[in-house]
């Protein structure tokens, strides 16, 4: 499972694609990769693009939280990308709160989360 | 009318729980919404039916009730059932320390929920969300 989802690094960040159809290996193999990317760089932070999923449950959401704390001790910093309108609503409803997981609309917002200027 | 079936066996046929639970949405002609609601909540009562319960099955079907259209999601797991269903049905409760069975947040994304550990065993739940 290495390899798992395409990790793309663009100057101090890294931008992470999630596919479609996140089963809970691919989720816990992404975890995995994430943290490998981050130790070996001094980058500033993650962008965990997931507007391609159609559904977050409980399993993804804790993953999302987890990995945010992860990251996070490895003194870099974590924004989900892109959740849509149906699957927030969702998630309120299930009762994720996802408090300590940094959201952004878009890419760009998502950068400017980081701290990082586009020019 | 499709009936589908799903056996239960390992975390990727969760995967394959949610695949065939979008084909019932389809047919019944579920809204996104509604859609994404449905899924969600089988992805995690068939996740409870391979961690908590041992495995189990899934059914999917299309129901019309009156003049409704809905879907509808029945599992059965093999575990030893449920003690105490009140706590399990409550936030934040679970017995294998995750962040709980989830059961009562699924409640609140369908219409009907129906939850009982029958004296031959097991758990079974059955999920129903309207089109509307």
């Amino acid at each position: 499972m290495k390899n798992a989802v395409p990790i793309q690094k663009l100057g101090d960040v890294f931008l992470v694609t999630v596919q479609m159809d996140l089963h809970d290996q691919l989720a816990l193999a992404l975890q995995e990769q994430i943290a490998e990317a981050v130790a070996g760089t001094d980058c500033r932070g993650v962008l965990l693009d997931v507007s391609s999923l159609a559904i977050i449950d409980t399993f993804v959401g804790r993953l999302l939280a987890d990995t945010a704390r992860m990251v996070r001790l490895l003194g870099a910093r974590l924004v989900v990308v892109g959740i849509r309108p149906e699957v927030a609503l969702t998630l309120v409803d299930l009762g994720v709160s996802l408090a300590d997981v940094t959201t952004a609309r878009t890419a760009e917002r998502g950068l400017e989360k980081l701290g990082i200027d586009l020019p | 009318m499709t009936t589908r079936l799903v056996e239960l066996a390992g975390t990727p046929d969760v995967g394959a729980a949610r695949r065939s639970a979008g084909l019932v949405c389809d047919e019944a002609g579920l809204r996104p919404l509604l859609r994404t609601r449905f899924l969600t909540a089988v992805s995690e009562v068939a996740r409870n039916a391979v961690v908590h319960g041992g495995g189990g099955r899934i059914l999917f079907d299309v129901v019309r009730r009156d003049d409704r259209v809905g879907v509808r999601a029945m599992v059965r797991d093999h575990g030893p059932g449920i003690r105490d269903i009140p706590k399990a049905m409550a936030d934040g409760y679970s017995s294998t320390g995750s962040m709980g069975r989830g059961l009562g947040g699924t409640r609140r994304l369908v219409d009907e929920f129906i939850l009982e550990c029958p004296p031959t065993g097991g758990t079974r739940v059955e999920i129903v969300l309207w089109a509307r």
